[in-house]
């Protein structure tokens, strides 16, 4: 039995939706779901969630953390309440994504892989998000916004709680 | 729910629906639009897999993810009559620089890959099929699962399809980031849970695949196909129809996303073979009236094309590679006079060093190695010597990995410095002329654009 509970019970209910979908052999199929679902409900993985996860899921801790350090898409500290994702890679480069960046950097005062100190942003490079024929674009949480101008972030940002 | 419908400019309504469509993500638009009647026609007179293959194999439909191997072939390949487990996988992990046509598909058209995926199922034995999308993909994610509710009630999805006795369950699978895990070996450790990391073959995944059993992954767009060419234009199993659209050995249409410095960028759904010229008219030509210079026509992993040779190439896998390059994932990046060729390849380097998931030496150190290089010499501190290592360095992984993100990462720094070496040249020697200025004359080191006028 798990001797602490880090995780709602909406939570767990949702990683069982996820089990599920795989043979009831192959509960590890289900790490990622997981781990996504923990990070959700926390900010962000801590050591002590991801083994939290690794014994929900039934697997050995090491599994869980070569997971989570491998996919970008985890957070191994914490973050902001809006971490925005700005893509950089070609085609976004071609429509000017450099000038995107220097807005944000300096609206924002933070780098790349910072978080501003009200806590409410962190800005974080990526790569291609597949949505190059509205370049520039970004991510935010699971809202895709394209065809970026620094207007059109301004607008964006201010309706962010 | 409301779907964006801009990143649409052509739709053949095979795989792309065209805008006069209201909600053609609904089952009800699909089904007014030819939707599922291949499948119901299939469940409901038992058609023999066999004839389905072979109407694929007609059709002369090539895989949509980069490789381009017959549909038909590869669905022959499954031990269909086989006991036990076995699936199909459908892979949205969409991850290619410049490509953007398979979240399209998912959030405009999910019926589409369903009913293929379902047709999928029933000619090679499966009964389990996954659609592993790229982490990031929470709208299609949405918009699917919706979908797929919408067909289980219809009696398309789920046990004992239409009372034929055939089951077929879907589910949707989520990555967490990374491009590796579109690779197929990669994407089956993914879905098991483990680290995307791409395994050696043989086996291949129709032998040995996701938990060990008989797999077949296609690609979205593959999948998505398959019911309109079944359809045959009015005419069931005409797949002729869909090969007589494309050319010699490029049957169909498919989608192409045209990106970079045009004045429509999206996503293009037009007959293969079509000239590059055309779809660049299509899409409004080079932005601010510029010149085309150079165009990179399948994601960053296939050659760049200068634009003499892209201007006369077709659309298709023949003439792009007679011209030097390949259809890739059809991603065609456009790129005007204004730009430069070092900082593009920069990045695409920066980007396979990012994500080589660093089982094999080459690919690891090696990627390191090109892109530590080309920044030097973009920063203006790359030497001659520079250029050879990096051609050396690229040869050198290529061929030599476990998987093909290495030649991925090699062959753009290999046709870039074929053809666009002398802007290479051109950073090295603005160094180069400026130390040489700065040692005879104190102050030229001041001002690089002298310097660099001098050398020129
Ligand atoms: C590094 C790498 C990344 C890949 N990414 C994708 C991808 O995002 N989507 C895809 O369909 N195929 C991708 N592929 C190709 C797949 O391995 C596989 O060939 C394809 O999914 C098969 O489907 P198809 O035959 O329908 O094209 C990638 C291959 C490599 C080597
Ligand atoms: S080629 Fe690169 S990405 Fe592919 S398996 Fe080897 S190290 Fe990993
Ligand atoms: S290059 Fe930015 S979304 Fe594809």
């Amino acid at each position: 039995m798990l001797d602490k509970v880090l995780l709602s019970d909406a939570s767990l209910q949702e990683i069982d939706n996820e089990l599920d979908k795989y043979p009831k052999d192959r509960r590890q199929s289900a790490l990622l779901a997981a781990l996504r679902i923990a990070q959700e409900e926390h900010n962000w993985l801590s050591d002590e969630l991801i083994e939290y996860v690794a014994e929900v899921i039934g697997v050995p801790p090491v599994r869980a953390f070569e997971v989570a350090t491998f996919y970008s898409m985890y957070d191994l500290k914490p973050v902001g309440r809006h971490k925005i994702n700005v893509c950089t890679n070609i085609s976004c480069m071609l429509r000017g994504c450099d000038q995107i960046v220097n807005y944000l950097q300096n609206k924002l005062g933070i780098g790349f892989g910072e978080t501003t100190a009200d806590g409410k942003f962190t800005l974080k490079e990526v790569e291609c998000l597949a949505a190059c024929a509205g370049a520039p674009m970004m991510q935010i949480g699971r809202d895709y916004y394209e065809n970026l101008s620094p207007e059109k972030i301004d607008t964006i940002l201010q309706a962010l709680p | 729910m409301e779907i964006e419908f801009n990143t649409v400019r052509k739709a053949y309504n095979v795989c792309l629906p065209d805008s006069s469509r209201d909600q053609p993500w609904t089952l009800k638009s699909y089904q007014a639009n030819g939707g599922y009647q291949a499948l119901e026609k299939i469940l409901r007179e038992k058609t023999p897999a066999s004839e389905i293959i072979e109407a694929l194999k007609a059709s002369n439909l090539r895989g949509r993810g980069g490789a381009g191997f017959p549909v038909g072939v590869k669905w022959s390949f499954m031990p269909r009559d086989a006991d036990g487990q076995k699936y199909v996988i459908c892979n949205s992990d969409e991850g290619e620089p410049g490509t953007c046509k398979d979240r399209d598909i998912l959030r405009l058209n999910p019926h589409a890959l369903i009913e293929g995926m379902t047709i999928g199922g029933y000619v090679m034995g499966a009964t389990v099929g996954y659609n592993y999308m790229r982490g990031e993909f929470w709208q299609p994610y949405e918009v699917m699962e919706r979908a797929m509710k919408e067909a289980r009630q219809a009696g398309y999805l789920g046990h004992n399809l239409l009372d034929s006795g055939f089951d077929f369950n879907l589910y949707s699978h989520l990555g967490a980031g990374a491009y590796i895990c579109g690779e197929e070996t990669a994407l089956l450790n993914s879905l098991e849970g483990l680290k995307g990391e791409p395994r050696f073959k043989p086996p291949f995944p129709a032998t040995f695949g996701l938990y060990g059993k008989p797999t077949t992954i296609n690609n979205t767009e593959s999948f998505a196909s398959v019911p309109a060419i079944l359809r045959g234009n009015g005419k069931w199993m005409n797949s002729q129809w869909f090969k007589d659209l494309g050319v010699e050995n490029s049957g169909g249409v498919k989608v192409f996303s045209v990106t970079g410095h045009v004045k429509l960028p999206g996503n293009y759904e037009i007959k293969m073979g079509t000239p590059f010229s055309e779809l660049l008219k299509m899409a409004g030509g080079v932005w601010k009236g510029r010149k085309l210079k150079a165009v990179i026509p399948g994601g960053s992993s296939v050659p760049v094309m200068p634009a003499i040779n892209i201007m006369k190439a077709n659309m298709d896998y023949d003439s792009l590679q007679q011209n030097g390059s390949a259809v890739g994932a059809g991603s065609v990046i456009i790129m005007d006079e204004t730009t430069d060729m070092v900082k593009v390849l920069e990045r695409i380097s920066c980007f396979y060093f990012e994500e080589s998931c660093g089982q094999c030496t080459p690919c690891r150190e090696g990627t390191g190695w090109l892109y530590r290089i080309i920044r030097r010499i973009n920063n203006g501190h790359g030497t001659m010597a520079d250029l050879d290592t990096l051609l050396d360095v690229a040869n050198r992984i290529e061929g030599r990995t476990i998987c093909a993100l290495g030649d991925a990462a090699a062959w753009p720094v290999q046709s870039f410095l074929k053809h666009f070496g002398h802007e290479f040249e051109a950073k090295v020697m603005a160094m180069d002329g400026l130390y040489a200025a700065s040692a005879g004359r104190a102050g030229a080191a001041a001002n690089p654009a002298n310097a660099t006028a001098d050398s020129a």
